[in-house]
């Protein structure tokens, strides 16, 4: 099935993914294909072990599929060289994972200054950067905290001001909300909305919930490595 | 923010352990100082003037005499510059633990073969007109509080007197200092011809070893080959060598200094090697998802490695540093803790300049492993293991 907008921003080609458990091959995503354009919120849903995460990883070029080919903004970039693809993620992707993953050292506004450290900014430039994406965020009066003394929404925001600092063109949210209760999570979905429509980010979120899923502007399914538009029945 | 930033805060993230690893690299560098400390009191002391002077001693052993009948002979030699003799008096100074050194000389002769050895003009004269007179070093004389005009009984087992008993009274006619700081001031040189005069009439005539300085530093081991070759056949043949071979062999006869320093050395990184290394794989297994994290938003393999080998570097060389400050300052303030056995144990800059590169070593060895491992991680595996 191929799934295609105008001005497109992510193009999946014929991609498949092959995990090798001992001598047992397991065929994760076999022949598919996927179009995102951009400023797309695109929610991907399905059953676990469908490869929802595992397409995630190849557009965020976290992995590399086993054929097949990923271009994001005309950039082919299952070929690049491993150093060649951190530096276009650092570039081009903002991720937000589950479980927040910030650094339980650093204080917020730390964290969100990491990936500012691999840029040529100076620490002023940085330091401004920091606290737009903390404003955006709503924590700026957070700034100085810890993770452990903040709330898992507040964590969460932290991560989502650590994702968008780079000013990254595709923000890629792996189950965002699966660990937060409903309102906190809403707050977060509330963020995403607002980043995909006033902020120009194109967004692409994995969830089994279909209430997030409900905040997103399209909805695909992926199911025995076919992506539909609605669930297969 | 910086890099540096990351690593020192990761380093506080396990108080303790960082502690307890932090403190053994900290007693290693201890004992890296004072090994080194030890090795150069046994070893060093060997000063520029020490390169133009041979020492010719019995070939049998350094306790056996040689005739005073010798340096004429020796003199004659080509090549030859000076010769004068020295004798070891090994004398107590109330109980043996205070031990130092002390030897007959001849002053005329001594003082020009030794210009290191720095004594007042006044004091040369005094010394030369006092026959039981004595020079003692600068630090022999804050050693005991001695100053000039004091009288100093010393026993000496193996040099009985003529006149009866094994006691004998020196005047403190100087104190000297040392060129440099490898010059040993903690003996006591007293004057020959009271020596020769006063010891029974068996030992008459017979002294400890030569010195000879050589015209020529190049052509010291022929002149040797040379003063061996004179005597040879004799009754009492020779062993010369350079000085420096000579103190060599002096500190070989409690052992192999440099092997045993070696050893230890050896043993105590190796140690330090797996604690420092233990600690770093535990903490860069433990953040496997933190490294995840990073790679995703943009750190390269090289950042990685970066960021694993800043941190052991730093554990490393801070532990190296303190180490080896604390060990300075040790040595400096309490000095030789044998009272007297190792005259010149110091702590040099050198060995401090040793210590950092070691230190950068170890952080270099044990962090590369689990940055390597690091590096390596696949980045959607380790974000996976948060």
């Amino acid at each position: 099935m191929n799934i295609s907008q105008n001005e497109e921003l992510v193009r999946v080609e014929k991609v498949e993914k092959v995990f090798r458990r001992g001598s047992e091959e397991i065929h994760v995503l076999k022949n598919l294909d996927l179009s995102i354009p951009s400023g797309d919120f695109l929610a991907l849903m399905g059953p676990s072990g469908s490869g929802k995460s595992t397409l995630l990883n190849l557009i965020g070029g976290l992995d590399r599929p086993t054929s097949g080919s990923i271009t994001v903004q005309g950039e082919r970039i299952e070929v690049l060289s491993e150093s060649r693809l951190a530096a276009w993620r650092a570039r081009h992707v903002g991720f937000v994972f589950q479980f927040y993953n910030l650094l339980p050292v650093l204080t917020a506004e730390r964290n969100v200054e990491l990936p500012l450290l691999l840029t040529h900014l100076s620490r002023a430039e940085r330091r401004r950067h920091v606290a737009t994406a903390l404003e955006i965020v709503g924590l700026s009066h957070r700034a100085r905290h810890y993770p452990r003394t903040l709330s898992g929404g507040e964590q969460q925001r932290v991560g989502i001001a650590r994702a968008i600092v780079t000013d990254p063109t595709l923000l890629l949210c792996d189950e965002p909300t699966g660990d937060l209760d409903r309102k906190s999570g809403d707050e977060i979905l509330e963020l995403l909305q607002v980043l995909s429509r006033d902020h120009a980010k194109t967004v692409v979120m994995v969830t089994h919930d279909p209430h997030a899923s409900a905040r997103a502007k399209r909805v695909l399914y992926l199911d025995k490595s076919q992506l539909s538009a609605a669930p297969v029945a | 923010m910086s890099l540096l930033y990351l690593a020192l805060k990761n380093l506080g993230r396990r108080k303790l352990r960082t502690t307890f690893t932090f403190l053994s690299i900290v007693v290693a560098f201890m004992l890296f100082g004072y090994l080194c400390a030890i090795r150069h009191s046994l070893s060093g002391g060997i000063t520029l003037q020490g390169a133009s002077r041979l020492i010719a001693r019995h070939k049998v052993s350094i306790i056996q005499l040689l005739p005073e009948s010798y340096k004429q002979k020796i003199a004659r030699i080509p090549g030859v510059q000076a010769v004068t003799h020295q004798t070891w008096f090994g004398g107590i100074y109330r109980e043996p633990k205070n031990f130092f050194a002390q030897m007959p000389v001849v002053p005329d002769e001594f003082l020009p073969m030794f210009p290191e050895y720095l004594l007042p003009e006044e004091q040369k004269k005094a010394w030369g007109s006092t026959r039981t007179g004595a020079v003692i070093g600068r630090k022999l004389s804050e050693r005991f509080g001695w100053k000039v005009g004091d009288k100093i009984p010393l026993l000496a087992p193996i040099w009985p007197k003529r006149t009866g008993g094994n006691t004998w009274e020196f005047d403190v006619v100087g104190i000297f200092d040392g060129k440099d700081k490898n010059t040993d001031t903690a003996q006591l040189f007293f004057r020959y011809d009271y020596f020769d005069e006063a010891r029974v009439d068996e030992a008459k005539g017979l002294i400890g070893w030569y010195m000879v300085r050589v015209n020529n530093p190049d052509e010291a081991p022929a002149l040797a080959a040379r003063i061996d070759a004179e005597f040879e056949n004799s009754a009492a043949e020779t062993k010369t060598e350079t000085e420096k071979a000579f103190l060599q062999g002096f500190a070989k006869q409690i052992g192999d200094i440099a092997l045993l320093t070696a050893i230890i050395m050896s043993a105590v990184f190796f140690t330090i090697l797996l604690v420092t290394g233990n600690t770093m794989s535990q903490s860069v297994r433990e953040r496997t998802g933190e490294f995840g994290v990073l790679k995703a938003i943009g750190f390269s393999p090289a950042h990685v490695l970066r960021v694993v080998l800043i941190e052991s570097c730093l554990l490393a060389f801070l532990g190296a540093a303190v180490g080896i400050a604390m060990a300075a300052l040790l040595i400096t303030s309490h000095g030789d803790p044998t009272g007297g056995m190792l005259p010149l144990f110091a702590f040099l800059p050198r060995d401090a300049g040793w210590g950092a590169v070691i230190g950068i070593g170890l952080g270099l060895v044990t962090g590369m492993f689990p940055a390597w491992s690091a590096m390596r991680l696949r980045v959607s595996d380790a974000v996976r293991r948060i």
